[in-house]
């Protein structure tokens, strides 16, 4: 890929980061940071290509860990975010104002 | 071994199946940010990152399978077991663990990176962002290590001031900036131990940067070094000619900047001012440790469940102390006998109550407290006046008086919940020391406030049963 055409890319992402997140209740910022979290061990791919190529001991070594490091950042994160979501999951007996709610 | 390859590396079926990916990232955290739709969003970006994953591993020329799905069971096995061992009050040092093992992961694909270029010449587009990314990634490993180690008291929460700090961490910098300046101009022979001296260089200044910063404003430096960590995997994507990575890691990027910036301002507190004066950095702080005995009142659980029950207005105001002592089912049950004797009791929720935004809501709904009790700072601090008792609950420098009256104090102008405005004040606390920010806390001398010494779940459960019987 063009460097150029990364760059056009880049920023625009950006972009869309910024607007993304807007106006976010309190409640909800421990849980998206945790969300985010997880979706930056997406460079988890970066250590699949480097062990996938590796070819010495330093680098089985160094894309191995790097690896779990990945996956751990990846679990472990969407995991602990639907933890903390589902305590805000509507309970059954008294449900608080939700329109969109089928139940009787 | 197994002949998986279906993708070419960079080709279009591959980059269509990561453009897919990114646009679940995007959904999922637009989902994210609101009540109804956030566990949807979450699952939804974990689909579009198994589709990530799905497709890299179906890329033509990898290989060493063994190796691979070592890591991947390694890592799966641990994220799963921490995730289903942590206790709710330990969700922010858990971020800050998972954030520093991604940032590890970063700068350990840079170093690769570098060893693969090692002999020949390395174009400076790519060279740039290894560099970078090896930096940010070390400074985010063991910057959030440190975030994880103060949170889980490993080591002293309070600010541990260097001398010469500034000057240390300013020297650091310019070495690290030097040595990459170096690295680039001989691209084409680039010197491994240099790399790895820039590697250690980042690690202590990620060290050095977060260990003067309190505990209170840790949240803030973990969504920090979390847009850091984004960063530093979309300049990975830069090296590798990745287009999820370039993506995810931006979108991280800069909707981690605007989260913590936004966590800054409910502290009143600048990111700068975060980073470059811990709290209490200069000896402010000063009575918190020797001093004389201040008088103070104190009260027992019998005489706190009189001034309670025969309130007609309570609010409850939890801090992290609850959260530690596990104690939002026992402050619920005392909550619904006062109820039950006909007070009205709200929970008056500070923006940064817990150690996180949002931290607490998450704990007092895990305990089933209805969402409409639980009412912001804005909302709750006009009614204070008008408030019969407050119920101070484990917290401590969010009620502080002094963060208004006195300018000079270390959090002044921080916003607090105005609980020496009610008409009684109980504060359940273990004992008179000061808070996360290492000052004295003027609510606790002042005479309309009452201390009852206790474990807070324990407090709270006699309250209950003296209530019951009264």
């Amino acid at each position: 890929m063009d460097l150029i055409v990364e760059i056009t890319i880049f920023v625009l992402a950006a972009f869309v980061g910024f607007e993304v997140i807007s106006k976010v209740p309190t409640t909800l910022h421990t849980p998206l940071m945790s969300q985010t979290n997880a979706i930056h061990g997406i460079v988890m791919l970066g250590g699949l290509i480097v062990a996938g190529f590796a070819d010495d001991g330093v680098e089985y070594a160094i894309g191995f860990i790097a690896i779990a490091f990945g996956t751990i950042n990846i679990v472990g994160g969407f995991m602990v975010t639907d933890r903390m979501l589902g305590m805000f999951a509507r309970k059954p007996k008294k449900a608080p104002a939700d329109p969109e709610a089928p139940k009787p | 071994m197994i002949p998986l390859a279906v993708f070419e590396p960079g080709g279009d079926a591959a980059t269509a199946l990561y453009i897919l990916a990114f646009s679940l990232f995007i959904v999922g955290i637009r989902r994210g940010t609101h009540p109804t739709t956030a566990k949807q969003g979450n699952m939804i970006a974990a689909v579009g990152m198994a589709i990530a994953v799905a497709t890299t591993l179906l890329l033509d020329g990898i290989g060493n399978w063994g190796l691979i799905l070592g890591g991947l069971a390694v890592g799966t096995a641990v994220g799963v077991a921490a995730s289903l061992r942590v206790q709710m009050t330990q969700m922010p040092q858990m971020v800050a663990l998972y954030n520093g093992v991604g940032g590890g992961a970063v700068a350990l694909i840079a170093w690769s990176e570098i060893r693969h270029g090692l002999g020949v010449e390395v174009p400076l587009e790519e060279l740039v962002p290894i560099l970078f990314s090896a930096v940010v990634g070390s400074i985010s490993f063991w910057g959030s290590n440190v975030a994880f180690a103060k949170l889980q008291d490993l080591i002293p929460t309070r600010p541990l001031a260097v001398p010469g700090q500034q000057v240390i961490n300013g020297l650091l910098l310019i070495g690290i900036l030097a040595a990459c300046v170096s690295i680039g101009i001989n691209n084409d022979d680039i010197s491994q131990p240099l790399f790895i001296g820039i590697l250690i260089a980042a690690a202590l200044l990620g060290n050095l940067v977060v260990l003067p910063i309190g505990g209170a404003d840790m949240p803030v430096v973990i969504s920090l070094l979390n847009a850091f960590t984004g960063l530093a995997a979309a300049a990975a994507g830069f090296a590798l000619d990745n287009v999820a990575l370039i993506v995810a890691g931006t979108i991280v990027g800069s909707s981690g900047t605007i989260l913590t910036l936004e966590m800054a301002t409910a502290m009143n507190r600048s990111v700068a001012n975060i980073l470059f004066a811990g709290f209490g950095g200069a000896p402010a702080g000063g009575p918190a440790g020797g001093g004389e005995e201040r008088p103070h009142t104190s009260i027992g659980a019998q005489d706190a469940a009189i001034k309670l029950a025969y309130a007609d207005s309570v609010v409850i105001v939890p801090g992290y102390g609850l959260a530690v002592a596990q104690a939002q089912h026992a402050v619920k049950e005392m909550a619904d006998e006062l109820e039950r004797k006909g007070v009205t009791v709200n929970y008056a929720i500070h923006p940064v109550a817990g150690r996180m935004p949002g931290h607490m809501n998450v704990l007092l709904a895990e305990a089933d407290v209805p969402y409409e009790k639980l009412r912001e700072m804005e909302e709750i601090n006009p009614e204070m006046p008008r408030t019969d008792v407050a119920v101070v609950i484990g917290a401590n420098d969010v009620t502080n008086p002094a963060a208004k009256n006195d300018p000079d104090s270390p959090i002044a102008g921080m916003p607090i919940i105005e609980v020496h405005e009610a008409q009684q004040v109980i504060v359940i606390k273990r004992s008179l020391s000061p808070g996360f920010a290492g000052i004295d806390n003027d609510l606790f001398y002042e005479p309309n406030t009452s201390m009852l010494f206790a474990d807070a779940k324990q407090a709270a459960a006699d309250i209950a049963s003296e209530v019951q019987g009264l």
